[in-house]
């Protein structure tokens, strides 16, 4: 492992580490309701209702 | 606000953090991401992917989420009505097509692999199958067997590979949770799965780092020169900058970012036409979107490549093609572990949860299209969809000699139409809608605010980095330009389609693809009608009263 192999790994890791860090941060401290925010899969599409 | 809400409020903000997590994260992080990061072998794949994540996977990601809350004001839910709403164009509409056949003809091959990691947890948990000893060649030879990697109708044929037997079930899973629309119910287990999978992969991880050197007779494959294959920018055989000149690089490290975060899929665009205006969506696109690069970059590529490195050596690793890390080396590894057969089984069962999220969310875009452009019910659609799907399921498990259904798909599908379409879904952002525009839309409800510099990356870098990569691409992956000599010379996936090494299966593959992209271009011909007389008659797209 080279200087540059073990700087590409510290920033790399540690950039996408403090990225999601930040937006949990964010997430449990924000100011907005919390049924603003989604994840892709529990975006209700409305149309299950109308079968049945 | 009394301690109970503070809790409360606290408690449903971490269950927002689980969905996000668990919907986020899927085959490409521990599977694909760890194949590619060896296929090109350094930190030089890590850089391009990186600068590929800031230009154009974070802004594609938030301009789609913008755009499709945007069209979803204007009562259009599947990506043909998006783009029939969004561009006033009679091409509009077409272009729209790709964001249906993207999640359609990717869900044909994704179901498959989801059945191997659906048959890996079975074997783990309930037989010794993969208890194969220290060479990795066997477990190789075992995952060719069982996905009939060495001929054509071998899945078929009696007594043969057994994937079938995983893929049947995992196929009517799949529709019978979309039709019965039990989606909510995984999601909430899966809420609860994935952090539980994120702490196997790091006891996975310890496990690796912790690995030396396994084999004293070969000092040079330990632990450091595994990290150093996976993170070191240059190479003893290039320079990083001779392996940044290279276009496929550039191609592999984006198509990895699009095809990770499901961005240009079709996917996010169709889900966020639900939202309400005032729903957020910068947030939520930057939170799915770290969640799912923690798991790919700190937990997928620690563990696959530098365990590969250290069984196989270089040389060994590069041969793995971009699945055998993880059916290969990966079951090695919990070979090496105590208790590794309950570690193994429980690291597939619930990287086959976090697929079966993925795959839910592939079919969304075609039941939204054919509820929306056919006017027929859910559970209608999901039937016409299922019957699709399954031809083109049945195509890639017969074609299953070297994959070659699979990887033309993937090619051509999974990596060039995801590219075409991130690049529309950008350039309708800053150029068409406006970047001003644009910005506004995406800051209606949001929970934090875009820094300002990304409006010039929106508007100018990632069109012109999207368009610039995709024509090196085109000139040095498909027509075969040697920029050197100037000569051409076409790859394998274009002779494969023309010429005298021309592939039976890979044109047969193709015919398969076009036809698809027929089929639903004359349904969105016949959506565009049925939209225009609703317009006229003042009702909505799927025909109620406005």
């Amino acid at each position: 492992m080279t200087t540059g192999g073990w700087i590409t790994m510290i920033l790399s890791v540690g950039f996408v580490t403090t990225l999601f860090a930040w937006c949990v941060w964010k997430v449990l401290c924000g100011t907005e309701p919390v049924d603003k925010l989604h994840s892709l899969d529990s975006i209700d599409t409305k149309d299950t209702e109308k079968d049945s | 606000m009394t301690n109970g809400q503070t809790k409360e409020a606290w408690s449903s903000r971490m269950g927002v953090i689980l969905a996000v997590a668990g919907s986020a994260v899927g085959l490409g992080n521990f599977l694909r991401f760890p194949g590619l990061a060896a296929k090109y072998g350094s930190g030089a794949f890590m850089i391009a992917y990186f600068v590929s994540l800031l230009l154009i996977g974070i802004p594609v990601c938030w301009a789609e989420w913008t755009l499709g809350r945007y069209a979803g004001q204007k009562g259009f839910r599947s990506s043909p009505g998006i783009f029939y709403a969004l561009i006033r164009h009679p091409v509009g509409k077409y272009i729209g097509v790709l964001g249906v056949i993207i999640p359609v003809i990717i869900y044909m091959y994704y179901v498959y692999i989801e059945a191997w990691v659906a048959g890996y947890a079975w074997y783990f948990f309930f037989t010794d199958k993969l208890n194969l000893g220290s060479d990795v060649a066997a477990y190789a030879d075992f995952w060719k067997r069982f996905i009939g990697f060495n001929s054509d109708g071998f899945l078929l044929g009696p007594g043969q590979g057994q994937v079938i037997y995983f893929f049947i079930p995992v196929f009517i899973i799949n529709f019978i949770i979309i039709y019965r629309g039990l989606s909510a119910g995984i999601e909430a287990f899966c809420k609860y799965a994935m952090p539980a999978l994120v702490v196997l992969a790091i006891i996975v991880l310890i496990r690796v780092l912790t690995l030396g050197t396994p084999d004293p007779a070969k000092p040079d494959q330990n632990v450091l020169n595994g990290l150093g294959y996976m993170w070191n920018p240059s190479k003893a055989e290039a320079s990083m900058l001779d392996q940044l000149l290279k276009p496929e690089l550039w191609l592999a490290a984006a198509g990895q970012i699009f095809f990770s975060l499901s961005v240009g899929f079709g996917v996010i665009i169709t889900y966020a036409s639900y939202l309400k205006e005032k729903d957020d969506v910068v947030l939520s696109g930057l939170t799915a979107t770290s969640a799912n690069e923690f798991c790919e970059v700190a937990l997928g590529g620690m563990i696959s490549v530098p365990a590969a490195f250290i069984f196989l050596g270089a040389a060994g690793v590069v041969g793995q093609g971009t699945f055998g890390l993880g059916f290969n080396v990966l079951p090695l590894v919990f070979s090496k572990m105590p208790l590794g057969w309950f570690f193994g089984g429980a690291f597939f069962f619930l990287l086959f949860l976090a697929a079966i999220t993925s795959s839910l969310s592939m079919l969304q875009p075609g039941i939204a299209f054919l509820e929306e452009g056919l006017g027929l019910t859910r559970k209608q659609s999901v039937a016409w969809l299922g019957l699709v799907t399954a031809i083109g399921c049945l195509f890639v498990l017969y074609f299953s000699k070297d994959m070659k259904a699979l990887d033309t798909m993937d090619f051509w599908i999974g990596t060039v139409c995801l590219f075409l379409m991130a690049t529309v879904i950008i350039i309708y952002f800053g150029w068409v809608l406006g970047v001003e525009r644009g910005w506004q839309e995406a800051h209606k409800g949001a929970e934090i605010r875009i820094p300002d510099f990304f409006k010039f990356i929106m508007k100018w870098v990632s069109p012109t980095f999207l368009i610039v990569v995709f024509i090196l691409f085109v000139l040095h992956d498909i027509v075969g330009w040697d920029f050197k000599s100037t000569k051409l010379q076409p790859t394998g996936y274009v002779t494969d389609l023309i010429g005298e090494k021309a592939s039976g299966v890979a044109r047969l593959t193709m015919a398969l693809v076009v036809i698809v992209i027929g089929f639903f271009a004359l349904l969105t011909k016949t959506a565009v009608g049925r939209w225009d007389r609703a317009a006229t008659e003042g009702k909505t797209p799927t025909g109620d009263k406005s």
